[in-house]
């Protein structure tokens, strides 16, 4: 189906989100939308779905124009939608959330759950999924509950698909499932809309690239140019997608676990005897894929889940007993991997979430009493060396792009005095602008002399980061090498092969990716 | 590993689950074996050593309409209580077996249990007394004070499962009742008044979901609003037009008993549940039906999640208002139902504020049940029977002072809240407003 926006214009009190947009896309056709963080992308994408309903301007469906009073109306009219921040509740089952609005019914109302089962088991092997129907979305890990989205917007048969940064927390061998999905749709005719902030994605896919900057179209780009240039029209300016860094000079050991081990709430053992130590001044890089331990090493070192066995010491005092206030008191920095449900309190204000760990130190507070002027000050200091797009610092903090959610609660933990930064996934969601300088600004926070525990999937982030490597695999340390190993061997031992096998072997196949790199290099 | 991984292979290795713990593992929760076997012990200690020996306990177990007429039990007290109470411990070391090898006992240990204990404290509070402990009476007693509970705790699970929470659940009942005792006598026929009740009920949520969804006010706010409301309207009603011409306004009427034929006879339980007006009837249907739906049909499955997560239902087509205006309205008129129990379903004229604050006691045994038509059904039969354990025992006279028997029901809900519910989890978005 074909969708055409003519002269689209949202506003959000005074602040204009989409300004005057027109785009085509033409049955069939995958379009890519660039553009940094708030940059209205997802906005536009809303107002197409009826979320929002436009100020000004039309939205034509086959040339015949429409208006929706809700998503419903807009889903009638075929368009499926991924949103960026998940539309799933979490004490409902796969099945339930997939059929959710569309339930298939027996006599009286009562559903056919054995037939949505089957539905969502059909949908998940066709396009090579691998979700249990039966599992409650609050048990998985974002990864999962993010293929569950796609599998609920798939099994609508949407002629229109708006894909808003479903890559976000997905592996790369996911994202290349859902790539050939998304080759599927367009053989079958759906117009795909798809937002992302991965150039090299965009590249591979796309048919067409639109640009937005500051609520505009500011141009069109092809999938041949180069990441660089895509990179310096979306934010208007050169961008070093390597982030440069001197190496480092690592102190003595700031920060340690020895032989951390956590059980989950059914018993399995999530951490096996983990042991690392960071020194002052060196960042150490947890790799692995999604779900191999690492989300509950951070919350084990911040205190949000209880160890059974090992030490966490920082500064040579152990925090195991401590309680998670204590521990951030002692000098923790924590980036969660989910911003929305960890980092962040959507109803507060940015200046609220900006001391949410801090209200009650100095300088925000003052014995019992709140200092708002100077948590103000601070707040509206601090989002602006971030950068963060933002109204006034009193709004919401719902209100801003999820990009620059993630940067206020990077500005939060990095604008105070901190002994060690632990960071899940840093720049989930950020534009390509934000990442570099979000790098930044961690790699002087370790010539600050801070130990640096970043964890994440992204296997560029960790190779422009780390000092060294920690690839974990099944709640086990599979090893440790230093920051420039290459991709192969560390996808190797991502699969749980240990260190010197992943060597030789390495030696003996190269994968695509890693020949790509190589090449790249000479 | 002779063959290198491929991409394929890593994604492989992810789908297998975990392996299973072997070394470490939870922490044993040694809350609940503890409990059971203190409890066993104070029933031992108190329940058994203080019954005076030789003292016998009389069970009645009859009524005059059963076919098979069962005799009157008369045990041994100390011999009866002693063996209760063994079998208590027995339950309690048991469930600290199960704890220490990390087995799950099921559902049928507590129940078990706690008919054990309440047995052997009957034994003790009849033992030596002269008088019958009228089982059955017991029993009818404990449905009849639960149904207005039921009714009520269905009434706001309803609510808040589509996210609105419902204080009103009093008011409703009690407009309820007002309604169903003046058509019934202005048309002296009860089951006229049984029609009426629930669009009283019905009015009532009508008015909270109308503020909760249409102004955003605070729902507790308009919740004790309208308690108040409905409290002084019946009451000035009643006090001017209900007592100057009571003939016609508040003459009394009742439903009949429809006993149900072969079932009713058996014996116990065929009085206390099978010969029992429309009215009980109607709430067996409307539980049981609840039950499946909420969990097994489309209405149920978008009222939760409505509310849990408005938005998430909106984004797939979900009138998010209609759906909390249209639950909330019904839900008022399962209270309004039940409401119809004080009077016409008991035969009473309608008394001011009568009903006396059930509808709070309701609100609790949702919570208590969880939320879940079966558990509020459980836990507004355990208040109900507490409260009829501790009226039949003041009439016969027991060692325990009346006024700590009256206590009962509340002691239980503090003790069953605290320590047996554990973690309750209310609809996320209940009391929410959903503004776009
Ligand atoms: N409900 C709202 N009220 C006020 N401002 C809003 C609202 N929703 C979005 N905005 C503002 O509109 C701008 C565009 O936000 P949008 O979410 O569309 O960005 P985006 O391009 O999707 O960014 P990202 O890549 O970070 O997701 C932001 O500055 C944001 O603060
Ligand atoms: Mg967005």
């Amino acid at each position: 189906m074909k969708l055409q926006l003519k002269g689209v214009t949202k506003r959000f009190g005074t602040f204009t989100a989409n300004d005057q947009i027109d785009l085509t896309v033409q049955p069939g056709e995958i379009h890519a939308l660039l553009g940094e963080n708030g940059a209205g992308k997802s906005t536009l994408m809303n107002t197409i779905y009826g979320l929002h309903s436009p100020n000004e301007g039309e939205i034509l469906l086959d040339d015949k124009r429409v208006t929706f009073d809700g998503p419903g109306d807009a889903v009638e009219a075929g368009i499926g939608m991924v949103h960026q921040h998940f539309m799933l509740i979490p004490v409902f089952s796969v099945t339930e959330s997939v059929m959710l609005g569309y339930e298939p019914t027996k006599t009286a109302g009562m559903i056919d759950f054995a037939e949505a089962r089957h539905r969502v088991q059909e949908i998940s092997a066709r396009f090579g999924f691998d979700v249990d129907p039966d599992a409650m979305i609050e048990d998985l890990p974002v990864g999962a509950q993010q293929r569950v989205e796609i599998i609920k917007a798939l099994s609508r048969d949407a002629r229109v698909l708006i894909l808003d940064e479903p890559t976000a927390v997905l592996t790369p061998q996911e994202t290349d499932e859902l790539i050939s999905i998304m080759r599927q749709l367009k053989e079958a005719g759906t117009s795909i809309v798809f937002i992302t902030h991965k150039l090299r994605e965009v590249r591979a896919i796309a048919d067409k690239i639109t640009v937005i900057r500051r609520g505009k179209i500011v141009g069109e780009a092809l999938p041949e140019s180069t990441e660089t240039e895509l990179a310096s029209l979306m934010v208007g300016r050169e961008v070093n997608l390597a982030t440069q860094k001197e190496p480092a000079t690592p102190g003595e050991i700031g920060f340690s676990v020895e032989g951390l081990t956590v059980v989950s709430g059914s018993g399995k053992v999530v951490l096996d005897n983990v042991s690392l130590s960071i020194a002052r001044g060196e960042i150490l890089c947890v790799a692995g894929v999604d779900g191999n331990g690492q989300t509950e090493l951070a919350q084990a070192i911040l205190g949000l889940r209880s160890a059974v066995a090992g030490t966490i010491s920082l500064d040579g005092t152990n925090l195991r007993r401590m309680s998670v206030k204590e521990r951030l008191n002692a000098g923790i920095g924590f980036v969660p991997e989910d911003r929305s449900t960890d980092g962040v309190i959507p109803a507060f204000s940015i200046t609220e979430n900006f001391v949410l760990d801090q209200y009650d130190q100095q300088p925000y507070s003052n014995g019992v009493a709140m200092r708002p002027s100077v948590m103000r000050e601070a707040a509206v200091n601090q989002t602006s060396r971030f950068d963060v797009r933002l109204g006034t610092v009193d709004d919401p903090i719902s209100t801003l792009s999820g990009g620059n959610q993630q940067k206020v609660v990077l500005a939060r933990e990095m604008s105070r005095d901190i002994r060690l930064f632990l960071a899940s996934q840093p720049t989930r969601g950020l534009d390509v602008g934000s990442i570099e300088f979000v790098h930044r600004t961690i790699i002087e926070e370790r010539d600050k002399g801070t130990p640096c525990l970043i964890v994440s999937t992204e296997l560029d982030e960790v190779s422009n980061l780390a000092d060294r490597i920690a690839v974990m695999y099944r709640g086990v340390v599979v090893g440790i090498v230093p920051g420039d190993t290459n991709r192969d061997v560390l996808g190797l031992m991502m699969a749980g092969v240990p260190v010197e096998e992943a060597y030789t072997q390495a030696e003996q196949h190269h994968t695509i990716l890693g020949e790509a790199d190589e090449e790249a290099q000479a | 590993m002779s063959e290198q991984p491929t991409q394929e292979s890593v994604a492989a290795v992810r789908a297998e689950p975990r392996h299973e713990a072997d070394t470490h593992l939870q922490p044993i929760k040694w809350k609940f074996p503890i409990t059971y076997v203190l409890l066993a012990l104070l029933s031992l200690g108190a329940f058994t050593f203080l019954t005076p020996s030789g003292a016998v306990t009389q069970f009645r177990l009859a009524t005059a309409t059963d076919i098979v007429t069962l005799p009157a039990a008369n045990l041994p007290s100390f011999a009866t209580a002693l063996v209760l109470s063994l079998l208590q411990l027995g339950l309690g070391v048991l469930a600290v077996v199960a704890a220490a090898r990390r087995i799950k006992l099921g559902l049928w240990h507590p129940m078990l249990f706690g008919l054990l204990f309440v047995l052997a404290f009957l034994v003790y509070a009849g033992a030596g007394r002269g008088a019958f402990i009228p089982v059955v009476t017991l029993l009818a007693g404990a449905l009849m004070l639960s149904v207005p509970l039921i009714f009520g705790a269905m009434c706001g699970l309803v609510g808040e499962r589509s996210g609105i929470i419902n204080i009103a659940i009093e008011g409703q009942l009690l407009a309820g009742a007002f309604l169903a005792a003046v058509a019934a006598s202005f048309f002296t026929s009860a089951y006229v008044g049984l029609l009426a009740a629930p669009f009283a009920g019905a009015a009532v949520g009508g008015l909270l979901v109308w503020f909760a969804v249409k102004y955003h006010v605070n729902q507790i706010i308009v919740g004790v609003v309208l308690n108040v409301l409905v409290i002084g309207l019946t009451s000035f009603l009643y006090s001017t037009v209900l007592t100057q011409n009571a003939e016609m306004w508040n003459a009394r009427q009742q439903l009949p008993r429809l006993p149900i034929p072969g079932l009713s006879q058996i014996p116990i339980i065929g009085p206390v549940l099978f010969n029992q007006t429309i009215l009980v009837y109607l709430m067996y249907v409307i539980v049981f039906a609840l039950h499946i739906l909420v969990f097994k049909s489309r209405w149920g499955l978008r009222m939760r999640a409505v509310g849990e997560h408005p938005k998430a239902a909106d984004t797939v087509g979900i009138n998010v208002p209609r759906t909390r205006v249209f639950n909330t309205v019904l839900a008022g008129g399962i209270a309004g139902l039940g409401g119809a129990y004080f009077t016409v379903g008991q035969g009473l004229a309608f008394g001011q504020e009568m009903s006396a604050g059930q509808g709070f006691i309701a609100l609790a045994a949702m919570i208590l049940g969880r939320w879940n038509p079966k558990g509020a059904l459980l836990a507004a039969l355990l208040f109900g029977f507490s409260t009829s354990v501790g009226q039949v025992l003041s009439t016969i006279g027991t060692p325990v002072p009346s006024e700590m028997l009256l206590m009962l029901p509340y002691v239980i809900t503090i003790f069953a809240v605290a320590g047996f519910v554990g973690r309750v989890r209310p609809p996320a978005a209940e009391g929410v407003p959903y503004i776009k």
